[in-house]
Protein backbone atom coordinates (compact mmCIF):
# COMPACT_ATOMS: atom_id res chain seq x y z
CA UNK A 1 0.00 0.00 0.00
CA UNK A 2 1.86 3.24 -1.34
CA UNK A 3 1.35 6.70 1.13
CA UNK A 4 0.30 9.42 -0.90
CA UNK A 5 2.68 12.58 -0.80
CA UNK A 6 1.03 15.09 -0.78
CA UNK A 7 2.40 18.76 -2.45
CA UNK A 8 1.04 22.44 -2.23
CA UNK A 9 2.01 24.83 -4.51
CA UNK A 10 4.98 25.04 -5.67
CA UNK A 11 5.19 28.98 -6.08
CA UNK A 12 4.67 29.15 -2.44
CA UNK A 13 7.26 29.17 0.14
CA UNK A 14 7.26 26.60 2.27
CA UNK A 15 6.71 26.63 6.13
CA UNK A 16 6.28 23.32 7.11
CA UNK A 17 7.85 20.36 5.26
CA UNK A 18 7.04 16.70 6.57
CA UNK A 19 8.13 13.95 4.82
CA UNK A 20 8.03 10.18 5.43
CA UNK A 21 7.03 10.65 8.59
CA UNK A 22 6.07 7.31 10.81
CA UNK A 23 5.10 6.73 13.95
CA UNK A 24 5.03 3.22 15.51
CA UNK A 25 3.92 1.93 19.36
CA UNK A 26 4.83 -1.21 20.14
CA UNK A 27 5.64 -2.78 16.21
CA UNK A 28 2.31 -0.83 15.46
CA UNK A 29 2.38 2.39 13.00
CA UNK A 30 -0.05 5.27 14.30
CA UNK A 31 1.22 7.11 11.57
CA UNK A 32 2.64 5.81 8.11
CA UNK A 33 4.79 7.25 5.69
CA UNK A 34 2.58 10.69 5.83
CA UNK A 35 4.36 13.63 3.71
CA UNK A 36 3.20 16.91 3.07
CA UNK A 37 3.48 20.62 2.97
CA UNK A 38 2.05 23.71 4.01
CA UNK A 39 2.86 26.91 2.32
CA UNK A 40 3.16 30.74 3.36
CA UNK A 41 -0.03 32.14 3.86
CA UNK A 42 -2.28 29.13 3.45
CA UNK A 43 -4.52 27.14 5.26
CA UNK A 44 -3.98 23.66 5.39
CA UNK A 45 -6.76 21.12 7.23
CA UNK A 46 -5.94 17.93 8.35
CA UNK A 47 -8.92 15.72 8.40
CA UNK A 48 -9.70 12.55 9.79
CA UNK A 49 -11.83 10.17 11.77
CA UNK A 50 -10.77 9.67 15.41
CA UNK A 51 -7.26 7.56 15.75
CA UNK A 52 -6.53 8.31 12.12
CA UNK A 53 -3.41 9.97 13.24
CA UNK A 54 -3.63 13.98 13.32
CA UNK A 55 -2.94 14.39 17.04
CA UNK A 56 0.39 12.02 16.63
CA UNK A 57 0.99 14.02 13.55
CA UNK A 58 0.41 17.23 15.38
CA UNK A 59 2.72 16.34 18.39
CA UNK A 60 5.79 15.55 16.62
CA UNK A 61 5.42 18.76 14.71
CA UNK A 62 5.66 20.49 17.69
CA UNK A 63 8.23 18.15 18.86
CA UNK A 64 6.75 16.45 21.92
CA UNK A 65 6.37 13.14 20.34
CA UNK A 66 9.97 11.43 18.65
CA UNK A 67 8.73 10.54 15.12
CA UNK A 68 9.90 6.49 14.59
CA UNK A 69 11.47 7.20 11.40
CA UNK A 70 10.74 10.43 8.69
CA UNK A 71 11.59 14.31 8.60
CA UNK A 72 10.28 18.03 9.74
CA UNK A 73 11.13 20.74 8.42
CA UNK A 74 10.30 24.14 10.40
CA UNK A 75 10.92 27.12 7.12
CA UNK A 76 14.56 25.45 6.59
CA UNK A 77 15.12 24.06 9.89
CA UNK A 78 15.52 20.27 10.41
CA UNK A 79 13.18 19.96 13.82
CA UNK A 80 15.01 17.07 15.44
CA UNK A 81 18.79 18.83 15.00
CA UNK A 82 17.57 22.62 15.53
CA UNK A 83 14.41 21.63 17.82
CA UNK A 84 14.75 25.10 19.58
CA UNK A 85 14.98 27.72 16.89
CA UNK A 86 12.34 25.68 14.93
CA UNK A 87 9.98 25.96 17.68
CA UNK A 88 10.75 29.47 17.88
CA UNK A 89 8.85 29.76 14.59
CA UNK A 90 5.78 27.70 15.40
CA UNK A 91 3.00 27.65 17.66
CA UNK A 92 0.19 26.23 18.74
CA UNK A 93 -3.80 25.91 20.38
CA UNK A 94 -5.04 23.08 21.08
CA UNK A 95 -8.31 22.42 23.56
CA UNK A 96 -6.72 19.82 24.77
CA UNK A 97 -3.90 22.00 26.47
CA UNK A 98 -5.21 25.39 28.09
CA UNK A 99 -3.14 27.82 28.90
CA UNK A 100 -2.92 27.11 33.57
CA UNK A 101 -6.24 28.18 34.86
CA UNK A 102 -4.29 29.78 37.98
CA UNK A 103 -2.63 32.18 35.99
CA UNK A 104 -4.45 35.69 35.23
CA UNK A 105 -4.31 36.45 30.86
CA UNK A 106 -1.90 38.85 31.15
CA UNK A 107 0.38 36.99 33.04
CA UNK A 108 0.05 34.11 30.56
CA UNK A 109 0.81 36.07 27.77
CA UNK A 110 4.19 37.57 29.51
CA UNK A 111 5.65 33.98 30.83
CA UNK A 112 4.78 32.63 27.45
CA UNK A 113 5.74 35.91 25.54
CA UNK A 114 9.08 35.52 27.40
CA UNK A 115 9.45 31.62 26.37
CA UNK A 116 9.28 32.48 22.70
CA UNK A 117 11.81 35.67 22.60
CA UNK A 118 8.61 38.09 21.79
CA UNK A 119 10.14 41.53 21.24
CA UNK A 120 8.47 44.83 22.83
CA UNK A 121 6.41 42.37 24.87
CA UNK A 122 4.01 44.74 26.81
CA UNK A 123 3.23 46.16 22.65
CA UNK A 124 2.52 42.91 21.19
CA UNK A 125 0.32 41.96 24.62
CA UNK A 126 -1.90 44.89 24.47
CA UNK A 127 -2.32 44.73 20.73
CA UNK A 128 -3.58 40.84 20.74
CA UNK A 129 -5.41 41.37 24.01
CA UNK A 130 -7.01 44.47 21.96
CA UNK A 131 -7.32 41.93 18.77
CA UNK A 132 -8.78 39.60 20.06
CA UNK A 133 -11.49 41.39 22.66
CA UNK A 134 -9.35 40.57 25.95
CA UNK A 135 -8.82 44.01 27.66
CA UNK A 136 -11.37 43.81 30.06
CA UNK A 137 -10.20 39.83 31.39
CA UNK A 138 -6.72 41.41 31.16
CA UNK A 139 -6.14 40.45 35.09
CA UNK A 140 -8.78 37.17 35.41
CA UNK A 141 -7.59 34.55 35.50
CA UNK A 142 -8.03 31.85 32.17
CA UNK A 143 -9.63 29.22 34.51
CA UNK A 144 -12.58 31.20 35.51
CA UNK A 145 -13.12 32.54 31.75
CA UNK A 146 -16.02 30.85 29.30
CA UNK A 147 -14.47 28.12 27.05
CA UNK A 148 -14.35 30.52 24.67
CA UNK A 149 -12.43 33.44 26.22
CA UNK A 150 -10.28 30.35 27.18
CA UNK A 151 -9.31 29.67 23.46
CA UNK A 152 -9.12 33.13 22.47
CA UNK A 153 -6.52 33.80 24.82
CA UNK A 154 -5.01 30.32 23.81
CA UNK A 155 -4.99 31.85 20.25
CA UNK A 156 -3.89 35.08 21.61
CA UNK A 157 -0.66 33.21 22.94
CA UNK A 158 -0.09 31.13 19.76
CA UNK A 159 0.12 34.32 17.76
CA UNK A 160 2.65 35.78 20.40
CA UNK A 161 5.38 35.30 18.75
CA UNK A 162 4.02 35.82 14.51
CA UNK A 163 4.44 31.77 14.04
CA UNK A 164 6.03 31.03 11.24
CA UNK A 165 3.78 27.83 11.22
CA UNK A 166 0.50 27.98 13.61
CA UNK A 167 -0.81 24.72 14.88
CA UNK A 168 -4.58 24.44 15.33
CA UNK A 169 -5.80 21.02 16.82
CA UNK A 170 -9.59 21.68 17.49
CA UNK A 171 -9.38 25.42 17.74
CA UNK A 172 -13.10 25.72 17.81
CA UNK A 173 -14.42 22.56 19.56
CA UNK A 174 -17.02 23.36 22.25
CA UNK A 175 -17.44 26.56 21.44
CA UNK A 176 -21.05 28.29 20.00
CA UNK A 177 -21.68 29.17 15.92
CA UNK A 178 -21.08 32.66 16.99
CA UNK A 179 -17.60 32.75 18.61
CA UNK A 180 -16.62 30.16 16.34
CA UNK A 181 -17.57 32.24 13.15
CA UNK A 182 -15.61 35.10 15.18
CA UNK A 183 -12.03 32.98 15.80
CA UNK A 184 -12.15 31.80 12.03
CA UNK A 185 -12.08 35.04 10.68
CA UNK A 186 -9.52 35.99 13.15
CA UNK A 187 -7.17 32.90 12.25
CA UNK A 188 -7.69 33.64 8.12
CA UNK A 189 -7.04 37.17 9.31
CA UNK A 190 -3.93 35.90 10.20
CA UNK A 191 -3.14 33.93 7.05
CA UNK A 192 -3.41 36.53 5.34
CA UNK A 193 -2.20 39.37 6.58
CA UNK A 194 1.16 37.67 8.03
CA UNK A 195 3.62 35.79 7.20
CA UNK A 196 2.94 32.43 8.60
CA UNK A 197 1.01 29.14 7.58
CA UNK A 198 -1.72 27.31 9.41
CA UNK A 199 -2.01 23.48 10.05
CA UNK A 200 -5.79 23.38 11.12
CA UNK A 201 -7.81 20.13 12.32
CA UNK A 202 -11.56 20.37 12.87
CA UNK A 203 -14.61 17.57 12.95
CA UNK A 204 -16.53 20.06 11.84
CA UNK A 205 -16.48 19.88 7.29
CA UNK A 206 -18.39 23.31 7.52
CA UNK A 207 -15.84 25.12 8.77
CA UNK A 208 -13.01 23.63 6.96
CA UNK A 209 -15.06 24.03 3.32
CA UNK A 210 -15.07 27.90 5.26
CA UNK A 211 -11.60 28.30 5.79
CA UNK A 212 -8.93 25.61 4.36
CA UNK A 213 -7.42 26.38 1.38
CA UNK A 214 -5.87 22.97 1.17
CA UNK A 215 -7.42 19.56 2.98
CA UNK A 216 -5.68 16.36 3.84
CA UNK A 217 -7.66 13.63 4.98
CA UNK A 218 -6.23 10.89 6.96
CA UNK A 219 -7.04 7.48 8.05
CA UNK A 220 -5.67 4.38 9.66
CA UNK A 221 -2.56 6.81 10.26
CA UNK A 222 -2.14 7.40 6.20
CA UNK A 223 -2.76 10.50 3.80
CA UNK A 224 -5.74 9.18 1.78
CA UNK A 225 -6.53 12.25 -0.46
CA UNK A 226 -5.23 15.96 -0.66
CA UNK A 227 -7.20 18.79 -2.31
CA UNK A 228 -9.28 21.91 -2.58
CA UNK A 229 -12.21 21.32 0.03
CA UNK A 230 -14.76 22.61 -2.35
CA UNK A 231 -14.07 20.37 -5.28
CA UNK A 232 -12.67 17.22 -3.60
CA UNK A 233 -16.27 15.77 -2.73
CA UNK A 234 -17.13 16.28 -6.23
CA UNK A 235 -14.05 14.53 -7.34
CA UNK A 236 -14.77 11.37 -5.30
CA UNK A 237 -18.21 11.16 -6.08
CA UNK A 238 -19.68 12.59 -3.09
CA UNK A 239 -22.26 15.63 -2.50
CA UNK A 240 -20.26 17.28 0.71
CA UNK A 241 -17.13 17.37 2.70
CA UNK A 242 -18.86 15.78 5.22
CA UNK A 243 -20.20 12.63 2.76
CA UNK A 244 -16.27 12.32 1.81
CA UNK A 245 -15.11 12.59 5.76
CA UNK A 246 -18.03 9.61 6.40
CA UNK A 247 -16.68 7.92 3.45
CA UNK A 248 -13.12 8.23 4.44
CA UNK A 249 -13.66 7.09 7.98
CA UNK A 250 -15.91 3.55 6.85
CA UNK A 251 -14.15 2.70 3.80
CA UNK A 252 -10.54 4.16 3.55
CA UNK A 253 -9.07 1.19 1.58
CA UNK A 254 -12.00 1.77 -1.42
CA UNK A 255 -10.81 5.39 -1.35
CA UNK A 256 -7.35 4.63 -1.33
CA UNK A 257 -7.79 2.27 -3.98
CA UNK A 258 -10.19 5.35 -6.60
CA UNK B 1 20.99 29.21 26.59
CA UNK B 2 18.95 32.49 26.64
CA UNK B 3 18.03 33.30 30.15
CA UNK B 4 14.83 35.10 29.66
CA UNK B 5 12.98 31.61 28.61
CA UNK B 6 14.68 30.69 32.32
CA UNK B 7 13.40 33.94 33.79
CA UNK B 8 10.59 33.15 32.26
CA UNK B 9 9.67 29.68 34.19
CA UNK B 10 11.09 31.59 37.40
CA UNK B 11 7.84 34.54 36.87
CA UNK B 12 5.62 32.11 36.55
CA UNK B 13 6.33 30.86 39.81
CA UNK B 14 6.80 34.31 41.40
CA UNK B 15 3.15 35.41 39.98
CA UNK B 16 1.77 32.01 41.25
CA UNK B 17 3.53 33.07 44.48
CA UNK B 18 2.34 36.86 44.81
CA UNK B 19 -1.40 35.32 43.95
CA UNK B 20 -1.43 32.77 46.79
CA UNK B 21 -1.06 32.95 50.37
CA UNK B 22 -1.27 28.94 50.58
CA UNK B 23 1.61 28.73 48.09
CA UNK B 24 3.51 31.69 50.02
CA UNK B 25 3.27 31.10 53.39
CA UNK B 26 5.17 27.75 53.46
CA UNK B 27 7.92 29.24 52.10
CA UNK B 28 8.79 30.37 55.75
CA UNK B 29 6.31 29.12 58.05
CA UNK B 30 7.16 25.99 58.62
CA UNK B 31 10.84 26.60 58.98
CA UNK B 32 10.19 29.51 61.45
CA UNK B 33 7.61 26.63 63.87
CA UNK B 34 11.16 24.38 63.61
CA UNK B 35 13.16 27.28 64.28
CA UNK B 36 10.28 27.56 67.09
CA UNK B 37 11.12 24.06 68.13
CA UNK B 38 14.28 23.73 68.30
CA UNK B 39 15.28 26.32 69.87
CA UNK B 40 13.22 26.38 72.75
CA UNK B 41 14.62 22.19 72.89
CA UNK B 42 18.41 23.39 72.95
CA UNK B 43 17.50 25.86 75.62
CA UNK B 44 16.16 23.00 77.87
CA UNK B 45 18.84 20.83 76.85
CA UNK B 46 21.45 23.37 78.15
CA UNK B 47 19.28 23.32 81.53
CA UNK B 48 19.68 19.68 82.38
CA UNK B 49 23.23 18.86 80.97
CA UNK B 50 26.69 20.06 81.66
CA UNK B 51 26.78 24.10 81.42
CA UNK B 52 30.04 23.82 79.07
CA UNK B 53 28.13 22.40 76.53
CA UNK B 54 26.24 24.58 74.15
CA UNK B 55 23.14 22.66 72.47
CA UNK B 56 22.22 25.50 70.53
CA UNK B 57 24.61 26.00 67.69
CA UNK B 58 24.99 22.21 67.17
CA UNK B 59 21.39 21.26 67.50
CA UNK B 60 19.38 24.70 66.43
CA UNK B 61 22.55 25.21 63.66
CA UNK B 62 21.90 21.47 62.33
CA UNK B 63 18.43 21.95 62.12
CA UNK B 64 18.43 25.45 60.36
CA UNK B 65 21.00 24.11 57.77
CA UNK B 66 19.17 20.95 57.27
CA UNK B 67 15.72 22.66 56.66
CA UNK B 68 17.08 25.02 54.36
CA UNK B 69 18.80 22.27 52.37
CA UNK B 70 14.88 21.01 52.35
CA UNK B 71 13.76 24.50 50.89
CA UNK B 72 16.22 24.37 48.33
CA UNK B 73 15.20 20.99 47.04
CA UNK B 74 11.64 21.71 47.12
CA UNK B 75 12.35 25.12 45.54
CA UNK B 76 13.04 23.40 42.86
CA UNK B 77 10.26 20.66 42.59
CA UNK B 78 7.38 22.86 43.83
CA UNK B 79 7.94 25.15 40.19
CA UNK B 80 8.08 21.85 38.35
CA UNK B 81 4.73 20.52 40.23
CA UNK B 82 2.90 23.67 39.54
CA UNK B 83 3.44 22.87 35.88
CA UNK B 84 1.91 18.86 36.51
CA UNK B 85 -0.86 20.41 38.48
CA UNK B 86 -1.60 22.75 35.94
CA UNK B 87 -1.53 20.50 33.10
CA UNK B 88 1.16 22.96 31.47
CA UNK B 89 3.69 20.31 29.83
CA UNK B 90 2.44 20.98 26.53
CA UNK B 91 2.83 24.26 26.56
CA UNK B 92 6.06 24.51 28.00
CA UNK B 93 7.68 21.28 26.13
CA UNK B 94 6.12 21.99 22.89
CA UNK B 95 7.55 25.60 22.74
CA UNK B 96 11.19 26.91 22.35
CA UNK B 97 12.10 25.54 26.11
CA UNK B 98 15.44 24.07 26.20
CA UNK B 99 15.64 21.43 29.25
CA UNK B 100 18.87 23.49 30.17
CA UNK B 101 16.58 26.89 30.73
CA UNK B 102 13.49 25.06 32.03
CA UNK B 103 15.96 23.58 34.81
CA UNK B 104 17.44 26.69 35.17
CA UNK B 105 14.16 28.12 35.62
CA UNK B 106 13.41 26.14 38.52
CA UNK B 107 16.94 26.89 39.90
CA UNK B 108 16.48 30.35 39.41
CA UNK B 109 13.10 30.04 41.22
CA UNK B 110 14.12 27.97 44.76
CA UNK B 111 17.01 30.41 44.92
CA UNK B 112 14.67 33.35 45.55
CA UNK B 113 12.21 30.94 47.80
CA UNK B 114 14.74 29.56 49.81
CA UNK B 115 17.31 32.77 50.15
CA UNK B 116 13.36 33.90 52.17
CA UNK B 117 13.03 30.81 54.39
CA UNK B 118 16.85 31.44 54.93
CA UNK B 119 16.46 34.59 56.24
CA UNK B 120 13.35 34.06 58.36
CA UNK B 121 15.62 31.18 60.23
CA UNK B 122 18.47 33.68 60.43
CA UNK B 123 16.73 36.11 62.23
CA UNK B 124 14.34 33.87 64.41
CA UNK B 125 17.73 31.72 65.69
CA UNK B 126 19.90 34.46 65.98
CA UNK B 127 17.89 37.32 67.72
CA UNK B 128 15.25 34.92 70.20
CA UNK B 129 17.30 31.95 70.91
CA UNK B 130 21.45 33.48 70.42
CA UNK B 131 22.73 31.31 67.89
CA UNK B 132 25.89 32.77 67.01
CA UNK B 133 27.24 32.11 62.94
CA UNK B 134 30.73 33.03 64.64
CA UNK B 135 30.50 29.49 65.83
CA UNK B 136 31.37 28.15 62.60
CA UNK B 137 33.38 31.30 61.14
CA UNK B 138 33.90 31.77 57.57
CA UNK B 139 32.96 28.43 56.92
CA UNK B 140 29.06 28.76 57.58
CA UNK B 141 28.69 30.27 53.71
CA UNK B 142 30.28 26.99 52.50
CA UNK B 143 28.18 25.30 54.21
CA UNK B 144 25.17 26.94 52.59
CA UNK B 145 26.53 26.68 49.43
CA UNK B 146 27.18 22.60 49.46
CA UNK B 147 23.74 22.55 51.00
CA UNK B 148 22.11 24.31 48.65
CA UNK B 149 24.20 22.86 45.57
CA UNK B 150 22.73 19.11 47.08
CA UNK B 151 19.60 20.68 47.45
CA UNK B 152 19.43 21.71 43.72
CA UNK B 153 20.40 17.94 42.91
CA UNK B 154 18.07 16.07 44.71
CA UNK B 155 15.02 18.20 43.49
CA UNK B 156 16.15 17.92 39.78
CA UNK B 157 16.29 14.08 40.57
CA UNK B 158 13.04 14.65 42.10
CA UNK B 159 11.33 16.04 38.97
CA UNK B 160 13.03 13.52 36.63
CA UNK B 161 11.51 11.03 39.17
CA UNK B 162 8.05 12.47 38.76
CA UNK B 163 8.43 13.12 35.40
CA UNK B 164 9.34 9.36 34.24
CA UNK B 165 6.47 7.53 36.93
CA UNK B 166 3.80 10.14 36.85
CA UNK B 167 1.65 12.79 39.04
CA UNK B 168 0.59 10.22 41.81
CA UNK B 169 4.48 9.76 42.28
CA UNK B 170 5.37 13.32 43.80
CA UNK B 171 4.36 11.21 47.23
CA UNK B 172 7.81 9.42 46.32
CA UNK B 173 9.50 13.08 46.43
CA UNK B 174 8.14 14.81 49.83
CA UNK B 175 10.25 12.19 51.61
CA UNK B 176 13.31 11.78 50.30
CA UNK B 177 14.93 14.45 53.01
CA UNK B 178 12.96 12.09 55.86
CA UNK B 179 14.87 9.57 54.30
CA UNK B 180 18.29 10.90 53.44
CA UNK B 181 18.22 12.30 57.38
CA UNK B 182 19.62 9.42 59.50
CA UNK B 183 22.63 8.89 57.04
CA UNK B 184 23.46 12.63 56.45
CA UNK B 185 24.43 12.70 60.30
CA UNK B 186 22.43 15.81 61.23
CA UNK B 187 22.44 15.58 64.90
CA UNK B 188 25.22 12.84 65.55
CA UNK B 189 28.69 12.35 64.28
CA UNK B 190 28.84 9.61 61.42
CA UNK B 191 31.13 7.64 63.82
CA UNK B 192 28.09 6.16 65.75
CA UNK B 193 26.58 5.00 62.46
CA UNK B 194 27.09 1.41 61.21
CA UNK B 195 29.66 0.57 58.83
CA UNK B 196 27.76 0.15 56.05
CA UNK B 197 25.38 3.24 56.69
CA UNK B 198 28.68 5.33 57.09
CA UNK B 199 29.58 3.94 53.64
CA UNK B 200 26.17 5.85 52.48
CA UNK B 201 27.00 8.67 54.24
CA UNK B 202 29.88 9.49 52.30
CA UNK B 203 28.15 10.00 48.94
CA UNK B 204 25.85 12.15 51.16
CA UNK B 205 27.44 16.03 50.81
CA UNK B 206 25.51 17.12 53.73
CA UNK B 207 27.36 14.58 56.18
CA UNK B 208 30.50 16.81 55.15
CA UNK B 209 28.29 20.01 56.16
CA UNK B 210 27.33 18.59 59.27
CA UNK B 211 30.71 16.82 60.80
CA UNK B 212 32.31 20.23 59.93
CA UNK B 213 29.30 22.38 61.98
CA UNK B 214 29.95 20.02 64.91
CA UNK B 215 33.31 19.68 64.95
CA UNK B 216 33.34 24.02 64.83
CA UNK B 217 31.09 24.26 66.97
CA UNK B 218 32.97 21.99 69.95
CA UNK B 219 35.94 24.16 69.06
CA UNK B 220 38.10 21.70 66.83
CA UNK B 221 39.55 22.58 63.94
CA UNK B 222 37.50 21.30 60.40
CA UNK B 223 39.78 20.18 57.03
CA UNK B 224 38.52 23.13 54.62
CA UNK B 225 39.95 20.20 51.91
CA UNK B 226 36.99 17.87 53.36
CA UNK B 227 34.53 20.50 52.88
CA UNK B 228 35.56 20.31 49.17
CA UNK B 229 35.59 17.13 48.36
CA UNK B 230 31.46 17.10 49.39
CA UNK B 231 31.19 20.32 46.99
CA UNK B 232 32.78 18.42 44.40
CA UNK B 233 30.21 15.54 44.97
CA UNK B 234 27.20 18.02 45.44
CA UNK B 235 28.37 19.35 41.57
CA UNK B 236 29.25 16.11 40.61
CA UNK B 237 25.61 14.69 41.70
CA UNK B 238 23.82 17.88 39.88
CA UNK B 239 25.39 17.02 36.58
CA UNK B 240 24.15 13.27 37.27
CA UNK B 241 20.75 14.85 38.07
CA UNK B 242 20.60 16.76 34.80
CA UNK B 243 21.75 13.63 32.99
CA UNK B 244 18.94 11.94 34.32
CA UNK B 245 16.13 14.30 33.75
CA UNK B 246 17.14 14.92 30.22
CA UNK B 247 16.85 10.89 29.96
CA UNK B 248 13.80 10.85 31.16
CA UNK B 249 12.46 13.62 29.16
CA UNK B 250 14.08 11.97 25.69
CA UNK B 251 11.77 8.79 26.62
CA UNK B 252 9.18 10.57 27.45
CA UNK B 253 9.38 12.53 24.01
CA UNK B 254 10.00 8.81 22.31
CA UNK B 255 6.80 7.62 23.71
CA UNK B 256 4.81 10.11 23.34
CA UNK B 257 4.61 10.16 27.77
CA UNK B 258 4.45 14.21 27.81
CA UNK B 259 1.85 14.91 25.24
CA UNK B 260 -0.51 12.25 27.02
CA UNK B 261 0.96 12.94 31.35
CA UNK B 262 -2.39 12.61 32.76
CA UNK B 263 -2.35 8.99 31.70
CA UNK B 264 0.72 8.65 33.65
CA UNK B 265 1.50 5.99 31.64
CA UNK B 266 1.47 4.74 27.99
CA UNK B 267 1.25 1.20 28.12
Amino acid sequence: MRAMVTVGRADVPKVLSVAKLRKEYGGKAAVEGVSFEVGRGEIVGLLGPNGAGKTTTINMVLGVLQPTSGTIHIQDLDLAAQRSAALAMTNFAAVYSPLPGNLSVYQNLRVFGLIYGVKSLGARIAELLEQFDLVKYRDVKCGVLSSGEQTRVALAKAMLNRPHLLLLDEPTASLDPATARDIRARIREFAARDTGGVLWTSHNMYEVEEVCDRVLFLARGRVLLEGNPRTLPGEHGQASLEELFIAVAREPLALERS
Amino acid sequence: MHLHRAAAVALRHYYLLRGSLARFLPLFAWVAIDMVLWGFMSRYLNTVTSQEYNFVPVLLGAVLLWDFFIRVMQGVTMVFFEDVWSRNFLNMFASPLTISEYLGGLVLSSIATSTLGLLVMLVLASTVFGLSFAAYGVLFVPFLLVLFLFGIALGIFGCALVLRLGPASEWFVWPIPALLSPFAGVFYPLSTLPAWMQAVSHLLPPSYVFEGMRTLAAGGAFQVSTLLWGAGLAVVEILLACAFFTRVHRQAVRTGLIARYSAESVS
